[in-house]
């Protein structure tokens, strides 16, 4: 287990000069409790080399056996949902989606965790999971619709066990808890997890998640994705403990682990969903990961943060370790490169001909699956809007 | 009286209706706060713990945003959650949740995923409680699309409409009359019920519409009884369902009278009323002897207990504003 420099705590307020009723002085604490260091869970180091680590074996176990197959296709998974994030990204800058939340610097915790899951577990994302979304089957350019707004949600939860983003920040821990909850009263072995950011960590659901799935031992994993900001605010506004350590206070294991190292995202998440399957319940992993881009493309962080940390972080970048670690064990040549760099390039394109061509929803969807068994009076409204748009027909002579 | 007649009060009526919903559908869950053991503060889930066990009837910790959320996903999983908020003044940490989620999420998946949720909550006041124990948020719900919202003024509909909640596929805002749960009525247990959503006329009359859901049916009857004795004949419409309205049967109503007088609990601004009188004027201008007025209850924070009798619709309220409507 590596550990990285304690943040520095600030002392606590001493109690205002009152006199204590003892008699007995009170003294401030000023130092951090023993044992407050916090962990870190790599198995793979900004250079790409692997770490045996005695502390970590647990979790390394989950991983012991990976084939050069299965690093490549973790490398390809990483890099295609880096092309197609740029493309994103792009398409909005060309004015063909009007908003996107970039993933970039958080492939590894994404592809790690979401290959962890199985296709009969469940996932409940935020609106930045792309990664995950493309472990799990869902066609990328599903997820652009409704940033282009044609819709806000154009997947079938149920077809890839994956639910729709969640806007409402932390709202989707509480419903990947009930889900979990079902599992385990329906006998079955499958897991839940519930992504969120370190912002949602402030949220009450997000804490009132954690405690349902503690009292009902319920079978979900709570992957906390800490990117280090919440658009504008560090971490230092969300918490003043380690967010992983939070899962203690709840009765849960909690783990941080490199969230730029996807093998150890992988290994972490596997372990977590294997010990929910086997009814040991809830667990919460905190990847510390960074944000390398804008919170979406509306958000400017140069007013925010400096280019240095993100300097920082890019020499840590999760694609360019497991690179590094392939070339260095001769697990992939050129020819792999660059038949990725093409298969890209064509997720690509593929990518913005979908976009593009995408069409405007009918107008009439607004009034359709407002409600399952209907509703009289949007009933009663369509027919109105109906009538209203019929009224344009005669005076333009249609 | 026929053997599937029962005598039951409105509280108990619930409890059958849950309880059988519980025996028909495995599906089907309780959950709430001091729902299990206890069987809930007004005792409306007495005994179903014993019978069907923790894991269909469940004691949540005291989060209701929790609870909701929760129930959320149970739905998405499949089943059909049955949730009981404590009182009305406490549904509002569950608020995010009933309308960024519950409400929405049918929409948003373009109608692939259904949230079969029924969340009850005991409303109104008259019980003589502390703050937050006796409000009327009816209206909060109504406003929001995707959500469908009833209320059941006796046991008889109090058993059906909960049965018929329980089996939509849509979430339904399931407002009990708390001060009434004790009012004992007839229930048919096996009767065919009529739509969920529709009015009842509980009382025929010529003169003047008396619309009111929940608790202020039973004032309505008391104020056309009253008001037979001076001569005049009230209709009385029991609308039973906020969301959607059952515009139809005002609109038929008042186009026999000319005249209509809505009451509810809840603050008359921007309550539920309003939006019967602007709908109702619309359909019915050249019917309405008068304009459609409204009896409820005050721009203000609902009041302590001993000052609710002048906060709460009463007889001479209600007769009073009879009295305005038929001077026009």
């Amino acid at each position: 287990m590596t550990v990285e420099s304690t943040a520095a705590r600030k002392p606590r307020r001493s109690a205002g000069g009152k006199a204590s009723t003892t008699g007995t002085k009170r003294t401030t604490r000023t130092t951090a409790k023993k044992g407050s260091e916090t962990q870190l869970v790599q198995l793979l180091t900004p250079e790409g080399k692997r770490v045996k680590n005695a502390a970590d074996a647990e979790y390394a176990s989950y991983v012991d056996g990976i084939t050069a197959d299965e690093l490549r296709a973790l490398y390809r998974d990483m890099v295609l949902t880096r092309r197609f994030d740029a493309e994103a990204t792009s398409l909005q800058r060309q004015g063909e989606l009007g908003l996107w939340a970039s993933l970039l610097g958080q492939e590894a915790a994404q592809i790690g965790s979401g290959r962890a899951t199985r296709e009969d577990d469940y996932v409940f994302p935020t609106y930045r999971e792309h990664g995950v979304a493309w472990c799990r089957g869902v066609d990328p350019t599903n997820l652009l619709g409704m940033f282009r707004g044609v819709n806000n949600g154009g997947w079938d939860p149920n077809g890839n066990n994956f639910h729709l983003y969640t806007i409402v920040i932390g709202s989707q821990a509480l419903h990947a808890t009930g889900y979990a909850m079902g599992v385990a009263k329906d006998g079955a072995d499958s897991a839940v997890i519930a992504y969120f950011g370190d912002g949602a960590s402030s949220q009450g659901d997000v804490s009132e998640a954690f405690n349902f799935a503690a009292v009902y031992n319920a079978p979900v994993v709570f992957f906390c994705q800490n990117n280090q900001w919440a658009i504008s605010e560090s971490n230092e506004k969300q918490t003043r403990v380690p967010l992983y350590q939070r899962a203690q206070g709840f009765g849960f294991p909690g783990v941080r682990v490199d969230g730029n190292d996807v093998l150890a995202s992988l290994a972490v998440t596997r372990w977590a969903l294997d010990r929910a399957r086997r009814g040991e319940g809830p667990a919460l992993i905190e990847a510390f990961t960074y944000r390398m881009g804008a919170h979406t493309t509306s958000d400017d962080p140069s007013r925010y943060r400096h280019d240095d940390e993100r300097a920082a972080w890019e020499a840590k970048d999760p694609i360019l370790r497991l690179r590094r670690h392939l070339e260095a064990d001769g697990h992939a040549d050129e020819a792999f490169f660059g038949e990725l760099e093409a298969e890209s390039e064509a997720l690509g394109r593929r990518v913005r001909e979908v976009v593009r061509a995408m069409p405007d929803p009918d107008r009439f969807a607004v009034f359709e699956n407002v409600y399952a068994d209907g509703h009289a009076l949007v009933d009663e409204e369509r027919a109105q809007f109906a009538a209203y748009q019929a009224s344009f027909a005669d005076s333009e002579g249609v | 009286m026929s053997q599937t007649v029962k005598n039951l009060a409105l509280a108990k009526a619930i409890n059958e209706s849950l309880r059988r919903a519980l025996e028909t559908d495995p599906k089907v869950l309780v959950m709430g706060e001091d729902v299990g053991k206890l069987g809930g503060v007004f005792r409306v889930t007495d005994g179903l713990h014993k019978d069907f066990g923790e894991d269909r009837v469940i004691d949540t910790p005291l989060a209701e945003s929790g609870i909701v959320g929760t129930a959320i996903g149970l739905a998405l999983r499949g089943y059909r959650p049955v949730v009981e908020i404590q009182f009305d003044g406490f549904v509002f940490p569950a608020y995010d949740q009933i309308v960024t989620q519950l409400a929405k999420m049918h929409a948003r998946s373009l109608g692939r995923v259904k949230l079969p949720v029924v969340i009850r909550i005991p409303y109104g006041g008259g019980i003589g409680a502390v703050e937050h124990h006796s409000e009327s948020p009816e209206a909060l719900f109504a406003h929001v699309a995707g959500l469908k919202v009833v209320s059941p003024s006796n046991a008889s509909d109090a058993y059906w409409m909960l049965q018929q909640a329980i089996q939509s596929d849509d979430p339904v805002i399931f407002f009990e009359p708390k001060r009434r749960y004790w009012d004992k009525g007839e229930v048919d247990t096996e009767a065919i019920p009529g739509p969920l959503h529709t009015a009842r006329v509980v009382r025929e009359g010529t003169d003047l519409t008396l619309a009111a859901y929940g608790p202020m049916v039973k004032l309505c009857r008391e104020v056309a009884d009253a008001a037979a004795e001076e001569g005049r004949s009230l209709e009385v419409l029991d609308l039973r369902s906020v969301s959607p309205l059952d515009f139809d049967a005002v609109q038929a109503s008042v186009e026999k009278t000319g005249r209509l007088v809505v009451v509810h609990e809840a603050p008359v601004f921007f309550g539920s009323g309003a939006e019967i009188a602007a709908r109702i004027t619309e359909r019915c201008f050249y019917h309405l002897e008068a304009p459609v007025l409204r009896v409820g209850g005050y721009h203000a924070p609902y009041p302590p207990a001993r000052l609710e009798e002048e906060y709460l619709p009463d007889l001479d309220r209600v007769l009073d504003a009879v009295d305005r409507s038929l001077a026009y």
